[in-house]
C-alpha cells in the first residue's frame, strides 16, 4: 500500500489504499511518517485521501491518532477525506468520527484548511 | 463447566436506575402498547419480551462480581465487587439445603469496585465456610482487611466467621482449582491487573477485565490473543470507545469494544461479552454500544461468526 502525495499551497494530500488492518498497519505507519515529518518541517496541513482504503483495524487508527496529535502540536490539520461506507462506520463505531476531522471528499478537506490549498486543488488538473 | 451467571457487570463505580429512568422505560412501553388490552400475566410478558431491552430491562449497576456455575459443589466467583452481596443472598437462600460450603474467588485486582462486597457478603460470616481467594498481587490480604479498617468500616475483618485462606498465583502457571484448570495473565492496569483463563470438560472461558490494550505493541496482543484461542466465552472489558481509550483516557487501564472484537476475532473466539460498562451509560447507551459492536464484528467478519452480547446482572450464558 504505497502512499502517493501531492501538495497543495500548504497542504499535503496523501492518497492511502487497500485494507489497513493489524498486518498492515505497521506498515502503513512506516508510510506515513515520512510525511508527518514533511509536514512537520514545511508546516503543511495533512489531508488523507481514503477512498481507496477498504478497511481500516484498531491498530491503524491509532496511526492516524498518533499523526493528528502531532500536526495538532504545530496548530496544523490532519484531516480525513472520502470514506468509503464501511470504513466511515468504523470511525463512526470507534467515536474516531468525534476526535478527527472527517471531510466528505478532497476538495472539502483541502478548504478546511486553507483557501490557498482548495485554489491550487482547484486549477490543477487531474 | 455448566454455565456463567452474572451478579455485577458496572465498571468504576455501582450505578442505580433512577426514578426518571424508570418513567422513560414506561413511557417507552405504554407508547409500544398503544392502548393495547392484555390476556393476563402471560400477554404481558409476551409483550415486554418484545421491546428492546432497554426499554422493558435494565444492565443493573452493581460492580463485577461473575460467578462460574462449574457442576460441582463449589462456587466460583470471579470479584468480590457490590455484586457479591446479591450472590451471597441467593446462596443464603438455598444453604439450608446444602450445609457449610467453599467458594473460590479470583480476584482480578484490588480497586475498591472489585472488592466492595465482601463486608456485606454474608456467606463470609457463617462459620462453617471456607473462602478460598486467589490473586496475583501480594498484597491481597492486606487490601481486604484494610478495606474494613476504621474508619473506613464498622465491622472488623476478625469478626468473619468463616475460614478464610488467601493463595498468591503466578501468571503463566497452570493450577488446578475446583475441577478445573487456571492460568493467570498479568494485565495492563493501574497497580497491574490479572486476567483469568479456566478450562474444564473441553470448555473454555476467559475473564479479562480492567486491561488496556497498547495497540502499538504486537508482542502484547499476540499474548492476549494466545490467552483468548479458541475460547468459547470471553468477558472482556469493554469501557470505553476506542477514540476514548486511545486519547483522552489512555493509560486509565481499560479497553473499548472495537479491540474486543479484534482480539477474539484473531483468537478464534466464540463468543465475547461485553463487560465493566461505563457506569455514566444508560441502558439506551449500552444497548447502541451492543449493536455498534454486532455490526462491526459483522463488517470485519472472515471466518466463523463470533457471538457478541452484553452482559447485564442477572444474565446467564451456558457454555
Amino acid at each position: 500500500m504505497p502512499i502517493t502525495s501531492r501538495q497543495y499551497a500548504d497542504t499535503l494530500v496523501a492518497a492511502a489504499s487497500g485494507r489497513i488492518d493489524h498486518v498492515n498497519a505497521p506498515r502503513f505507519e512506516a508510510e506515513l511518517m515520512p510525511l508527518l515529518a514533511q509536514a512537520q518541517t514545511r508546516s503543511l496541513g495533512l489531508v488523507l485521501d481514503f477512498s481507496e482504503v477498504d478497511y481500516i483495524s484498531s491498530g491503524g487508527l491509532r496511526v492516524l491518532m498518533i499523526a493528528a496529535t502531532q500536526l495538532r502540536s504545530q496548530q496544523r490539520k490532519l484531516i480525513v477525506a472520502s470514506l468509503y461506507s464501511v470504513v466511515a462506520e468504523v470511525f463512526a463505531i470507534s467515536r474516531f468520527d468525534r476526535v478527527l476531522t472527517i471531510a466528505p471528499d478532497v476538495e472539502s478537506a483541502l478548504a478546511l484548511c486553507s483557501p490557498e490549498a482548495a485554489a491550487a486543488y482547484r486549477s490543477t488538473p487531474r | 463447566m455448566n454455565s456463567v451467571r452474572f451478579w455485577g457487570t458496572r465498571g468504576s463505580l455501582p450505578v442505580a436506575l433512577t426514578a426518571a429512568g424508570v418513567r422513560q422505560k414506561l413511557r417507552a412501553a405504554l407508547r409500544e402498547a398503544n392502548g393495547r388490552v392484555f390476556a393476563g400475566d402471560a400477554g404481558i410478558d409476551a409483550f415486554l419480551d418484545g421491546l428492546p431491552f432497554a426499554a422493558a430491562g435494565t444492565y443493573g449497576g452493581h460492580s463485577s462480581c461473575v460467578q462460574i456455575d462449574t457442576g460441582g459443589p463449589e462456587f466460583v466467583v470471579c470479584d468480590m465487587g457490590s455484586g457479591l452481596r446479591p450472590f451471597g443472598q441467593a446462596v443464603m437462600a438455598r444453604r439450608a439445603a446444602t450445609g457449610p460450603q467453599t467458594f473460590h474467588v479470583f480476584q482480578s485486582h484490588l480497586h475498591w469496585d472489585h472488592i466492595m462486597g465482601l463486608p456485606f457478603f454474608v456467606p463470609a460470616y457463617i462459620p462453617g465456610n471456607r473462602l478460598v481467594i486467589y490473586g496475583g498481587h501480594r498484597e491481597l490480604e492486606y487490601a481486604l482487611r484494610r478495606q474494613q479498617e476504621r474508619p473506613s468500616f464498622p465491622v472488623d475483618f476478625s469478626i468473619f466467621g468463616a475460614e478464610l485462606q488467601f493463595v498468591e498465583l503466578e501468571p503463566d502457571r497452570v493450577y488446578d482449582i475446583a475441577g478445573m484448570s487456571v492460568r493467570a495473565l498479568l494485565q495492563r492496569h493501574g497497580g497491574d491487573s490479572y486476567g483469568y483463563r479456566f478450562e474444564a470438560g473441553g470448555k473454555a472461558l476467559v475473564y479479562s477485565t480492567d486491561s488496556e490494550h497498547p495497540l502499538g505493541e504486537a508482542d502484547h496482543l499476540d499474548r492476549f490473543i494466545e490467552f483468548f484461542r479458541g475460547a468459547d466465552l470471553v468477558i472482556f472489558d469493554a469501557m470505553y470507545s476506542l477514540a476514548d481509550a486511545i486519547t483522552v483516557k489512555a493509560d486509565w487501564g481499560h479497553s473499548s469494544n472495537v479491540v474486543g472484537v479484534e482480539l477474539c476475532q484473531r483468537a478464534g473466539a466464540g463468543h465475547l461479552c461485553l463487560f465493566h460498562h461505563e457506569p455514566v451509560f444508560d441502558d439506551a447507551a449500552i444497548d447502541a454500544v451492543l449493536a455498534e459492536t454486532r455490526r462491526f464484528e459483522e463488517i470485519t467478519r472472515s471466518g466463523a461468526p463470533l457471538r457478541v452480547s452484553a452482559a447485564y446482572d442477572g444474565l446467564e450464558i451456558a457454555l
